[in-house]
């Protein structure tokens, strides 16, 4: 049962490349995801799902399920002992839908059965009958009200206005445009799986779940089965990436619902196309943008109208939208602005978070702006950007200083600076394998141009307007060996790596052990937001300093020394004078201390009705340079290069950096050339990865990335989160290029053949 | 329609060199899902059900291919080998051991499908260029890592081989 | 259900004869994804990979053909030598799925599905090859243009197991070509394979995507006959392109979410130009 428990770190101190913990056994195959867990007597459950965007349901016949043999309990919205509905941020979306459906793939029975094929029988043998209704797929029309609101709360979920400096001041050179941006999916590659656990006495439950944050989904599941805090216990199962979409509840209520009604075990794994009908995704989102300057370039006010939709449920769409139209600026100094936002309710997929929340449409929009404002004055792309760039002390468009540190010119300089892929088109062996078009030989090397994109971005990092996401670690130290305790999800980001290399830095031992990951310790809050190094390590950061200072304090007294004089020196404890100096080891034999911190940032502010207010907690920014080979004849893209330089802060493991690095440019890459959930009036048509395209081996290029280190004073470790800058403007920088090769203007991601070739991506009737 | 699923099908499997009995099974089911469920060969994930992913792959008579496209009853009399098979726990394997330490490895769910595919690509091809790397991994689908560090980890392998005098 | 696993062709064709209906499953890399999802719920099946008649490929020199075994992977089908007597079936196999699917994905399976996006389809219709038949009542022949009857159905009748393909070895320049939006690992929008007979004088181009089955250009090839020099290897850039415009006609696809008509057909008439270059690289 054990997952990412119980490791056991050998080396590493802050800054060192070590490797993950857990990496031995992820690569013989024995670490347990949470689809590996199992139990004795253990039942499959499944759920039934609306295949309509939006109807009235007007019954649900579930007796044909109990005829099949092997299935042991099917339960709908009347099963449901608490609350019906849940939510992270508003508890707007049904356990089960029972009156209406407002999304292809709504829950609205689930099954438990002795086999998977037994649920799938049985879950076409219920029979629903529905009044199919006209589904609301059109945000524009959530907002002009032209169509009856879909939920109680209405379909607007939340407007937001910006408005600063002079309003009506207008630039020299003024360049606007429309931009779209398509649903992406997470596309994780570990599918939903949890395992609950009932306690004998029937009265509570254990879940083994993959998630994002622990603790919101205790809170949520303990309301929706009407059970106090205490009787849902959750541990960690293994997470096989997360990227957002498992911050949402999605099986979890229904999987405890049914161990509570059947007495035993119950595992659900979502399949594939469940996945993406299961979870959120990025919201699409269509965004209008008009940049002022002056004749120079210098920026003088940035306009921008954007519409999030939210797909059928609330999630964390204000959160979202609030990204969205704060990042409008770009890392840019701008001091007037008009920005008008929402985000509403459609009969589409539910949206949320995903990696880069809300700010990758906005990035993609101020990119696209700042090009054509390059064009308009006469000046290189590049320029623009450091002639624009924003430092230390600037204001942004909501009137929050940037406090943090903010090398935005240097990141912009050394991409600039890095070298270009020495390859001509083809590469040298002239393998047309190479081109565009890969294995299908579509093209040879005259067929083809090339072109070179850049694209800078600001990334908030942690929680906004008010919200208190703190994070709570523990310290035990016990003859020299020390046990982190934690709730903060490893969800393959590597956090458990970099929590043992701040223990063994702070406190000198080489022993440190993991503890299980689970509710028997306060929130970590979610693995999220660029948050956990600056969290959850500021917390393990401060758990070890205490149990350190009370080691000193142990050590002054036995050896009569000043404590305050005491640090550690690799192994060693050491006086400031050189003098006194003993292995850390020694000094914490027979002594054993155990202390829990909670670590909160600073806290912020909600937005006023313009906008305004110190909202968000730290920055970081990021620049990226793509070359990309293009067919224009045939719209085929491969992109050859990324370049970026990243602000990092410090990197605690430059390693593990760059693997967040290339694996988020993977993303950016896949938004901007094939990664879209296709919705036709409400309905998908391409759950799976046969038709939902991921970048292979072959379509993802070689990265070549510079860590920018200026540690940053108010960061616990004077470190950044780096997870979410890589995925914001690379997808900006590869559609640049793709802009630079063929000339076209190219406003929606992802770029699709026919946008390249100048087709319609729409059938012709 | 809605028949009760027949599971009491028995039958053998030769896995890692062993011969593993499959009882109380339906026919229908693939070989991903008997090894794991069955067999409790947990290493082969699922990812897909449909090969686009490759977190299955397995080497079925010495090809590597998806466990997820196997009938498992079909698959009787040939010599499957699963990532369990490639090196006892606690002792990986030169490429296991690379993937560590190259910081090929983040969530960890397309891993065991790499190794398979590694081992098979560096059986067939001992010092393969960077394109054959990612031409033969590219039924290996990573969501992490960007694969970067993946061809690092595959490059390193091939290096110490060549050093060591096995390639 | 049951699960019949024959060794031989005999033993095949009898429990083929015992449930004509049974699913046959060779590479299983189309099948099981429809029983995986439930699509498909078969009641026998009759897994044919081990018949050992079925799995190798034969070259015949004095007929000049190459006869495939049905149970030939595509992984095979990449390997010297029988890629360098049949280069597009080689090129096309290339672009199947992945590494894992083209060492479990055989010929014969991509016959059997008979999906228009079927990458070895347009190679064997611009061959004009012969798909063999076999059941217990005997053998049977018939062109492949007979064999595809349309969308994912066939001329096999019950009881029939396909057992291989008869594919001629011309002497010319022959090549496939595939669009897709990934660089790997990816459904064909468009195919095209181009097959030149400096014998026969002629050229053969064969559409895979654009229509229920595969599609083959009667007015392209007359008008290519016509436009190329076969001893200089040359074509004009007009003649290039007016054979790319005369295959789009020949197209007819449909709209899906993978691609609009429109593209499908514009990028036929690329790719056919394209290939015919490489046929014909002198202006």
């Amino acid at each position: 049962m054990s997952s990412v428990t119980g490791e056991r770190i050998s080396t590493g101190r802050i800054g060192d490349s070590i490797s993950r913990p857990d990496g031995t056994p992820k690569v013989q195959g024995s670490y347990a995801f949470s689809s590996d867990l199992s139990a004795e007597n253990c039942l499959w459950g499944a759920t039934l799902r609306s295949p309509h965007p939006s109807a009235r349901i007007m019954s649900i016949d579930i007796s044909g399920a109990y005829r099949i043999a092997g299935v042991e309990a099917v339960i709908t919205a009347a099963d449901i002992p608490g609350s019906p509905t849940y939510g992270l941020i508003s508890s707007d979306q049904p356990v089960f839908a029972s009156d209406v459906v407002r999304y292809v793939g709504e829950p609205i029975a689930a099954v438990a059965a002795d086999h998977p094929e037994t649920c799938r029988r049985a879950l076409a043998a219920i029979v629903v009958v529905y009044e199919v209704l006209e589904p609301l797929v059109d945000p524009e029309r959530a907002i002009d009200g032209s169509h009856p609101d879909i939920h109680p709360d209405g379909n607007v979920i939340r407007r937001q206005r910006i408005v600063c400096g002079d309003p009506d001041i207008v630039g020299d050179v003024v360049v606007e445009d429309n931009y779209e941006i398509g649903m992406q999916d997470q596309a994780f590659l570990g599918l939903e799986a949890a395992m609950a656990l009932p306690d004998d006495d029937g009265g509570g439950v254990s879940l083994y779940v993959a998630t994002q944050w622990l603790h919101e989904d205790q809170k949520q599941i303990a309301a929706c089965l009407g059970v106090p805090l205490s009787k849902v216990r959750l541990t960690l199962g293994g997470v096989g990436g997360a990227f957002g979409a498992r911050e949402d509840i999605s099986l979890q209520v229904h999987t405890c619902l049914l161990a509570l009604r059947t007495g035993r075990p119950v595992r659900i794994h979502y399949s594939r196309e469940e996945s993406f009908l299961g979870h959120v995704h990025r919201h699409p989102v269509r965004i209008w943008m008009r940049h002022h300057a002056t004749s120079d370039g210098r920026l003088v006010k940035v306009e921008a109208r954007m519409v999030f939709d939210g797909g059928a449920y609330a999630s964390t769409s204000s959160a979202v939208l609030i990204n969205g139209v704060t990042h409008a600026q770009g890392p840019y100094r701008c001091e007037n602005a008009v920005v008008d936002g929402y985000a509403v309710r459609t009969n589409n997929l539910p949206c949320g978070a995903m990696r880069g929340f809300g700010v990758v449409q906005a990035c993609f929009a101020h990119e696209g702006q700042m090009d054509k404002l390059a064009a308009a004055c006469g000046i290189d792309p590049v320029e623009i950007r450091l002639l624009n760039a924003m430092v230390t002390g600037d204001k942004l468009i909501t009137g929050q200083i940037i406090e943090n540190v903010a090398p935005v010119a240097r990141c912009i300089r050394e991409t600039a600076a890095l070298p270009l892929p020495d390859e001509p088109v083809g590469g040298h062996d002239h393998d047309p394998m190479r081109l565009p078009g890969g294995a299908g030989r579509t093209a040879d090397s005259s067929h083809i141009v090339r072109g070179i994109g850049f694209a800078v971005a600001i990334k908030n990092l942690m929680y906004s307007e008010t919200f208190d996401d703190y994070s709570t670690a523990r310290c035990r130290l016990s003859d020299g060996v020390v046990t982190l305790k934690f709730a903060t999800s490893e969800v393959g980001q590597g956090f458990i790596t970099i929590a043992g290399q701040i223990a063994r830095s702070v406190l000198g031992f080489d022993n440190v052990v993991i503890d299980s990951i689970d509710t028997d310790i306060g929130s970590a809050g979610s693995t999220s937001a660029s948050r956990q190094t600056w969290m959850s390590g500021g917390a393990v950061n401060a758990a070890c300093i205490k149990v350190r200072d009370l080691l000193f304090a142990a050590v002054a007294v036995s050896h009569d020394v000043d404590p305050s004089s005491l640090t550690v020196d690799g192994g060693d404890i050491v006086d400031a004078a050189g003098v006194f100096r003993i292995s850390a080891l020694e000094a914490a034999s027979g002594l054993s201390f155990d202390e829990t911190v909670e670590y909160h940032h600073t806290p912020t502010e909600d937005l006023d009705e313009n906008g305004q207010g110190n909202c968000h907690t730290a920055f970081a920014f990021v620049a990226h340079r793509a070359v990309v080979d293009v067919d224009p004849e045939l719209g085929l893209v491969k992109v050859i290069q990324i370049a970026t330089a990243q602000d990092v802060g410090r990197a605690l493991n430059p390693l593990s950096v760059l693997g967040q690095i290339e694996g988020g440019i993977a993303q950016g890459l896949g938004l901007a050339v094939m990664e879209e959930i296709i919705m036709a009036n409400g309905h998908v048509r391409n759950p799976s990865f046969t038709d939902y395209l991921l970048p292979t081996f072959l379509d993802m290029p070689s990265v070549i990335a510079s860590l920018i280190e200026e540690p940053d004073p108010i960061a616990p470790l004077g470190a950044k989160g780096v997870g979410e800058p890589p995925t914001i403007s690379s997808t900006p920088a590869i559609v640049a290029a793709i802009r630079d090769a063929i000339g076209k203007p190219l406003n929606r991601v992802p770029v699709r053949p026919t946008d390249i070739i100048g087709l319609s991506a729409f059938p012709s009737i | 329609m809605s028949e009760s699923v027949a599971l009491n099908e028995q039958y053998e499997l030769h896995v890692n060199g062993e011969v593993r009995p499959v009882r109380d099974s339906w026919l229908g089911e693939s070989l991903l899902y008997v090894l794991r469920e069955r067999l409790g060969l947990l290493g082969s994930k699922g990812a897909c059900e449909q090969g686009e992913c490759g977190s299955c792959s397995v080497l079925v008579d010495d090809e590597l291919v998806c466990s997820c496209l196997v009938l498992a009853a079909s698959a009787v009399d040939q010599s499957i080998v699963t990532i369990e098979g490639v090196a006892p726990i606690g002792s990986p394997s030169d490429v296991q051991q690379a993937f560590v330490d190259a910081g090929a490895v983040q969530c960890g769910f397309c891993t065991p499908g790499l190794i398979m595919a590694t081992h098979a690509l560096l059986e067939r091809t001992a010092d393969p260029t960077e394109f054959e790397i990612r031409e033969e991994l590219s039924g290996n689908v990573c969501r992490c890592t960007g694969y970067g560090r993946i061809i690092e980890a595959v490059q390193r392998v091939a290096v110490s081989r060549r050093v060591s005098g096995q390639a | 259900m049951s699960v019949i696993v024959p060794n031989s062709l005999s033993d095949a064709l009898a429990a083929l004869a015992d449930n004509p209906d049974a699913l046959v499953l060779a590479g299983g890399t189309d099948a099981m994804v429809e029983v995986n999802s439930g699509h498909r719920k078969p009641s026998h099946v009759i897994a044919i990979n081990r018949v050992s008649e079925l799995r190798s490929w034969t070259y015949d020199p004095v007929a000049a053909t190459v006869h495939i075994g049905s149970g030939v992977t595509y992984a095979e089908l990449m390997e010297s030598p029988v890629a360098d007597l049949l280069p597009a079936l080689a090129e096309a196999s290339r672009t199947v799925g992945s590494p894992q699917i083209r060492h479990a994905g055989t010929l014969g399976g991509n016959l059997g599905t008979c999906s228009p996006a079927g990458d070895g389809l347009p190679v064997v219709s611009a061959l004009d090859g012969i798909v063999h038949l076999a059941s217990v009542a005997g053998e049977r022949s018939l062109s492949v243009h007979e064999f595809m009857v349309g969308v994912k159905r066939t001329a096999r009748q019950p009881g029939e197991l396909i057992t291989g393909v008869t594919l001629p070895v011309l002497t010319g320049w022959q090549g496939y070509s595939k669009v897709g939006v990934r660089n790997a690992m990816v459904i064909a929008l468009a195919s095209t394979c181009l097959a030149t007979d400096l014998e026969g004088r002629n050229v053969r181009l064969a559409l895979g995507s654009v229509g229920p089955t595969i599609l083959r250009c009667a007015e392209a090839e007359a008008f290519a006959a016509t436009a190329v020099s076969f001893e200089a290897r040359s074509v004009s850039a007009h003649d290039a392109r007016r054979f790319g415009e005369l295959a789009a006609a020949a197209s007819r696809p449909i709209n899906d979410h993978r691609a609009t008509a429109e593209y499908r057909r514009h990028a036929i008439g690329v790719l056919a130009s394209r290939l015919l270059r490489r046929a014909f690289p002198n202006e």
